[in-house]
């Protein structure tokens, strides 16, 4: 297990963690989770001891890392940028951190080679960085940090650097790691799906505080504010309150409590169908309905529909 | 841009020419003019008892600057891009010195601290070190004047490595002497090498600083560069050919390997 307490770091007049407090719990996947400038990496790297924090405490796994060095600290860390030693082989990238711990030579191959097979990446072992593929350098980066069997592993918008598909792949792929592998994670990312997607726990900060700490579903049904609900999905204001456009109901007949609008654009996006409708206040309101409900619908610019404000939602 | 084909083939001729002039022809004539007498005579102005040594201690001096050379510019190369301390502006600004300093000033500049009457010159003289007219002080010149070197080339690869693959080597348990060594020498080698040969160049090439702490003392504290001086005062021209055509011979060597670096360089 990680804990942090009461951590704070400035750089210069930026403050980039003010008093945070947070736990990541052993075998979990924890993601910290905020727009840019929220402090999410800084914590990490704070965790990891690649930054020291000007007040609080770090521990992992029961012991005071506060003043440890990163090499002390049983981490494995993933970088954005792949970090890859460009000069050395996949092999050698891998078996970096077992030759600095002086293993032998047959138990450095067969773990090397287990964890190539782990990330899929066995026929590479002899490639030099720049012959592999962002997503292929990425999963070699996680062969490497996993290498030292750390006891935590920080992700840092290990997807961050890659394409919509890669991204996509590889986020499936870390999740079915990590239920083979289930070591305690934390990861660092600005993007809500991925977070929704991978995360038993989210930490969502924003300008170096904690916003809301709960499982994903908590925060998405249950948010504390306005802000962790703009952030973690597509919101629609409607009197004064944020409301979730899927939560927006729309009827072709008036019905009691109902209320008049008119469609002013309708956007197919696939498998769902985004309608923008004005009310008779002049409020614009967006609507997410499923393809079967715009099919019975039918709705089109001009056409008018009446609306059911969703009970639920926070004020703006 | 589009430049049109007859501006281009102007524009190669005049730069061609312009090098011919000032570089390749002179080079040429040196060359030319040592072989003038033939062979045999090349062959014997560089193989006087002072041609020799003048060889040999020139290769000597060059032997103990580079090493020095390359492990200060490395150092000062990663306080500059890696370290944060105060004076670090200071530090940046003071290494581009020896480049703009007559290296003649240089020399006076060694005598007054390491001549005879010098800063430091009685006190070393009295525990019996001699600075200046021996090699200690060709070597403190020549160190000085091409000091730079190394710390120039390695510190924008050092720049453009960028702090990552240093830091995953920590959190994979290098300690800061292993980092170095498997992470960041090997990351910067081509730099670090161009650097050398460069330094290398420049320690075999230079004159000014030598000849003012020198003493140019035959068979003792005489370089190749101060025999071709030498010989040239000496009305003795084709000797100083001579043993320019070997300044020049090495010269060419150490060209042959910064292009050979540099092509590795830009490989990688």
């Amino acid at each position: 297990m990680i804990s942090v307490e009461s951590v704070s770091k400035r750089f210069g007049d930026f403050t980039a963690l003010d008093d945070i407090s947070i736990e990541a719990p052993d075998g979990k996947l924890t993601a910290l989770l905020g727009p840019s400038g929220s402090g999410k990496s800084t914590l990490l790297r704070v965790i990891a001891g690649l930054e020291v924090p000007d007040a609080g405490t770090v521990v992992v796994s029961g012991r005071d890392a506060t003043n440890l060095p990163p090499q002390k600290r049983g981490i494995g860390f993933v970088f954005q940028h792949y970090a890859a030693f460009k000069h050395m082989t996949l092999r050698d990238n891998v078996a970096f951190g077992l030759k600095i711990r002086k293993k032998g030579k047959p138990e450095i191959e067969s773990k090397v080679d287990e964890l190539l097979h782990l990330v899929g990446l066995e026929g590479f072992a002899d490639r030099y960085p720049a012959q592999l593929s962002g997503g292929q350098r990425q999963r070699m980066a996680l062969a490497r940090a996993l290498a030292v069997e750390p006891s935590v592993l920080l992700l840092d918008e290990p997807f961050g650097a890659l394409d919509a598909n890669v991204r996509a792949e590889l986020r499936a792929w870390l999740r079915r790691m990590h239920e083979q592998v289930p070591v305690t994670t934390v990861l660092v990312t600005h993007d809500q799906e991925e977070a929704m997607e991978l995360a038993d726990r989210i930490v969502l900060l924003k300008d170096g505080r904690i916003a809301q700490v709960g499982a994903p579903r908590e925060l998405y049904d249950q948010p504390a504010d306005s802000f962790v609900m703009s952030f973690l999905g597509r919101v629609s204001k409607l009197d004064g309150r944020l409301v979730r456009p899927h939560d927006v109901t729309l009827s072709d007949r008036p019905e009691d409590g109902w209320e008049e609008a008119m469609v002013q654009r309708v956007v197919h996006l696939g498998f769902e169908v985004r309608v923008e409708v004005v009310r008779g206040d002049g409020e614009e309101v967006t609507a997410q309905l499923t393809r079967a409900e715009a099919e019975a619908l039918e709705p089109h610019a001009g056409s008018i529909v009446w609306l059911r404000p969703p009970a639920s939602g926070v004020s703006a | 841009m589009s430049v049109d084909r007859r501006t281009r083939i102007g524009l190669r001729v005049l730069a061609l020419g312009y090098l011919a002039v000032l570089l390749l022809v002179p080079v040429g004539l040196v060359f030319y003019r040592t072989f003038e007498k033939g062979i045999g005579f090349v062959w014997d102005s560089i193989t006087t008892p002072a041609a020799i040594h003048a060889l040999f201690l020139t290769l000597e001096v060059a032997a103990i600057t580079v090493p020095l050379n390359a492990a200060f510019g490395m150092l000062a190369a990663l306080a500059l891009v890696r370290g944060r301390f105060p004076g670090k502006r200071l530090l940046d600004a003071l290494i581009d010195l020896p480049f703009a300093i007559s290296p003649i000033v240089v020399g006076l500049a060694l005598l007054l601290v390491f001549g005879r009457t010098g800063w430091l010159g009685p006190t070393l003289a009295d525990a019996g070190i001699q600075i200046v007219f021996s090699v200690p002080g060709i070597v403190i010149a020549t160190v000085f004047v091409s000091l730079p070197f190394v710390a120039r080339e390695v510190a924008p690869v050092l720049k453009e490595i960028g702090e990552e693959q240093e830091q995953a080597a920590a959190t994979l348990g290098a300690n800061a002497w292993q980092t170095f060594w498997r992470i960041t020498l090997p990351a910067v080698r081509w730099g670090l090498a161009y650097g050398v040969v460069l330094s290398t160049a420049r320690a075999i090439g230079e004159f000014g600083a030598v000849s003012v702490v020198s003493g140019k003392i035959a068979g003792q504290t005489e370089t190749l560069t101060l025999l071709v001086e030498k010989r040239f005062q000496n009305f003795d021209l084709a000797g100083a050919y001579a043993a320019s055509a070997l300044l020049a011979l090495i010269a060419l060597g150490t060209l042959l390997a910064m292009s050979l670096i540099g092509a590795r360089r830009s490989e990688s």
